[in-house]
């Protein structure tokens, strides 16, 4: 399965969630936003909102700025 | 006391966060300068490369974030990277900065007034950055912008305040604080915008890029402070022609001799 | 809405101002209330030569060698206040008289032929005489043959005033007529107007309607001077900050002998009323002010270019009184008896230049901001 993973291509090799897309990336869920096909996804939905093929998710977080 | 949408900043000055050497240093030059409210923006996370996290480096100590929509070329754009904001930060606090010109960074009056509009209906407290434009900025407080942010000179600069005459004339109207951001490159031009009555200035790269970017930020303090104090206290006019201090003899133009 | 400071508390503090306070009122470029408090206290008054000098420097820069005329029309002197110092007083037994839309309309053309372009309607407050059907009828006939038509009448709510925008009235003035509101009960002695807070908010629901002027003053003579014309500065800046697209005059009407045989309670000289014009001048740089023919010729021409931005010229306060002169009905009478023209030679002959058309009311486009309108 292919997703657009912050803009670049991404393949699963099985059926994951949110969760374990963080997870496998170490990244702390609480850190970040995650967006899928443009909406905004509320963190206790992680766990049970399953990535399906061709969704754009896009990962961010606060950085440095002026 | 400095109040902005009912939160009150006992600090004038307003930092950045971009462009420091480390987390570290940022942290250090953000304690050494006594800010309370902090900016911060919002990227992708580079997923072969990921940056430590920001909120992490400055731990819990008591600032308001401000996150910016730096990037957003336009309202649409802006509007997004504002929900996106509220749902990191858990706060309606956001910079509004839309900026179609890459080489410039200026800000777009049309769409900043339109996003303003949208985001201050939905309940964000709305800072938008501006070009020190006085009707813009009168505008902006009608549609609900929690404080107006213009600008010195063009984003990282370090021109100080060109744009003083209309600056000064947007703090005179104005119901809502007004912040000078962008073109602050010494504790002088914070000090002069201070001076000319703005509630408080934000600088970032004037410290960020100081050879000691924790000194830089007690001299921004201090500089923020003086200014404030000096504006408080009543500053005289200033004058192209000396003046003497004993009473002038009436000029033909406004002499009182008819009075009875 | 705005909330008028307490009138004694403002008379301490005018009072309690020093020289050193208005030294550095007269030194500071963007002036606060309080620096306004100090160039009105008593401690200013040796220093009205140099306030002088700045207002007409300040007035010079921002309105040029200008000064715009106008003359008032009165339609009615039918009132249902009852107003100690006032002739159109109910209680006062004067000949009443509301001109019908075609008398209106005669003396407005008699104006119009001496030469005016901008004209005041003026009429008592009785709304079963002047109500908002009649304003509009007299502002439609009006609308096309005067660059601007403004009106001093009762006050209204928005949108009536909304109603009379659209029929082509540019301007509304409403004067608190005293700001200190023990005194305010005392003098209003009956009627709608013995209402102190709704006539004080009536500048702001003449802002909201999209008037493009708005006038407020207060009526010199009543109680102290000082005070009202730091409240006058209270009330400006609340409404500058509130209605920032809308333009503010401020009147000072001194009192004069009317039919009502009312003496005023407070002396205020001519020296005070010039201080309390420079103060305001170096308070706020763009605010029209109007000194009207209740001042006599000799203080108005001495006046020119000092501060004030626009007079009256030939006024009869007498409804009807241009086609028919009749001064048995005025509301009080006039100190500068000159006709438009010997005003406008005058006006010339300093080296100004009389304006009488600013404006065109056939421009106008409804921009009101509130969105109920």
């Amino acid at each position: 399965m292919n997703i657009t993973l912050n803009g670049k291509d991404k393949s699963l090799h099985k059926a994951m969630s949110v969760t374990d897309l963080l997870t496998g990336l170490e990244l702390t869920p609480e850190t970040v936003v995650v967006e899928i096909n443009t909406t905004i996804l509320q963190p206790d939905s992680y766990q049970s909102t399953i990535l399906a093929e061709g969704d754009q998710v896009e990962i961010i977080r606060f950085v440095g700025g002026g | 006391m400095l109040t902005i949408a009912g939160t009150e900043f006992s600090s004038r000055l307003f930092l950045g966060t971009g462009k420091f050497s480390s987390s570290s240093v940022m942290a250090e030059a953000i304690a050494a300068s006594g800010c309370q409210m902090v900016t911060v923006a919002l990227r992708r996370i580079d997923l072969d490369n990921p940056e430590d996290d920001i909120m992490k480096a400055l731990g819990q100590r008591p600032y308001t974030f401000l996150p910016n929509t730096s990037g957003a070329r336009n309202a649409e754009e802006a509007i997004r990277l504002a929900h996106i904001a509220r749902a990191a930060s858990g706060s309606p606090w956001l910079k509004l900065e839309v900026t179609p010109d890459p080489r410039t960074l200026l800000p777009d009056p049309v769409e900043t007034l339109i996003a303003t509009e949208k985001l201050a209906k939905d309940g964000f407290i709305v800072l938008p950055y501006i070009n020190a434009d006085p009707i813009l900025a009168l505008k902006l407080q009608d549609v609900g912008a929690a404080a107006v942010m213009p600008l010195g000179s063009p984003i990282g600069t370090n021109q100080g305040v060109l744009s003083d005459s209309m600056v000064e004339i947007i703090i005179e109207q104005a119901r809502v604080p007004v912040v000078v951001d962008a073109g602050i490159g010494a504790p002088s031009h914070a000090a002069y915008a201070m001076e000319m009555g703005a509630d408080a200035v934000l600088v970032n790269t004037a410290i960020s890029i100081a050879g000691d970017p924790v000194a830089m930020a007690a001299a921004f303090a201090k500089a923020v402070e003086a200014g404030r104090t000096a504006y408080v206290a009543g500053m005289g006019q200033r004058s192209k022609q000396a003046s003497a201090s004993s009473p002038e003899k009436g000029t033909l133009s406004s002499d009182l001799g008819f009075l009875t | 809405m705005f909330q008028a400071p307490d009138f004694n508390t403002l008379i301490k503090q005018i009072n309690s101002s020093t020289d050193t306070d208005v030294e550095k009122a007269l030194r500071t470029s963007r002036l606060s209330l309080d620096d306004l408090a100090a160039l009105i206290s008593p401690a200013a008054e040796p220093f009205l030569q140099q306030m002088a000098t700045r207002s007409s420097e300040i007035t010079l820069a921002r309105f040029g060698k200008t000064t715009q005329l106008y003359a008032p029309i009165y339609l009615s002197n039918y009132c249902t206040n009852r107003c100690a110092y006032c002739g159109f007083s109910a209680d006062n037994r004067i000949k009443r008289k509301c001109l019908t839309i075609d008398e209106a309309e005669k003396e407005a053309m008699i104006l119009h032929e001496r030469g005016f372009q901008h004209i005041l309607l003026v009429s008592g407050e009785a709304e079963n005489a002047v109500d908002v059907e009649y304003m509009e009828a007299i502002s439609l006939r009006l609308r096309d043959k005067f660059a601007a038509v403004s009106i001093e009448i009762q006050p209204m709510s928005t949108e009536h005033y909304h109603r009379l925008f659209l029929a082509g009235i540019t301007a509304v003035a409403v004067y608190q007529e005293t700001y200190d509101r023990d005194m305010y009960k005392q003098v209003h002695l009956s009627g709608k107007k013995r209402d102190y807070d709704y006539r004080l908010e009536t500048p702001a629901r003449v802002a909201k309607a999209g008037m493009r002027e708005v006038g407020i003053g207060a009526l010199l003579g009543l109680s102290d001077w000082r005070a009202e014309g730091l409240s006058i500065a209270y009330h400006l800046q609340w409404l500058r900050k509130k209605f920032w697209s809308t333009a503010f005059t401020v009147s000072f009407p001194r009192m004069r002998p009317a039919t009502g045989e009312f003496d005023p309670l407070e002396i205020v000289t001519e020296s005070n009323l010039s201080q309390l014009i420079f103060a305001l001048r170096l308070f706020d740089q763009d605010v029209g002010l109007i000194v009207s023919t209740r001042e006599e010729a000799r203080y108005r021409d001495g006046m020119l270019g000092l501060g004030p931005t626009r007079y009256s010229a030939g006024s009869c306060t007498a409804p009807g009184g241009y086609g028919n002169s009749d001064s048995e009905a005025e509301q009080f009478s006039v100190g500068d008896h000159r006709t438009f023209t010997e005003v406008s030679e005058m006006i010339k002959q300093k080296g100004f230049d009389p304006i009488c058309k600013d404006w065109d009311c056939g421009f106008q486009i409804d921009k009101s901001t509130d969105p109920a309108l």
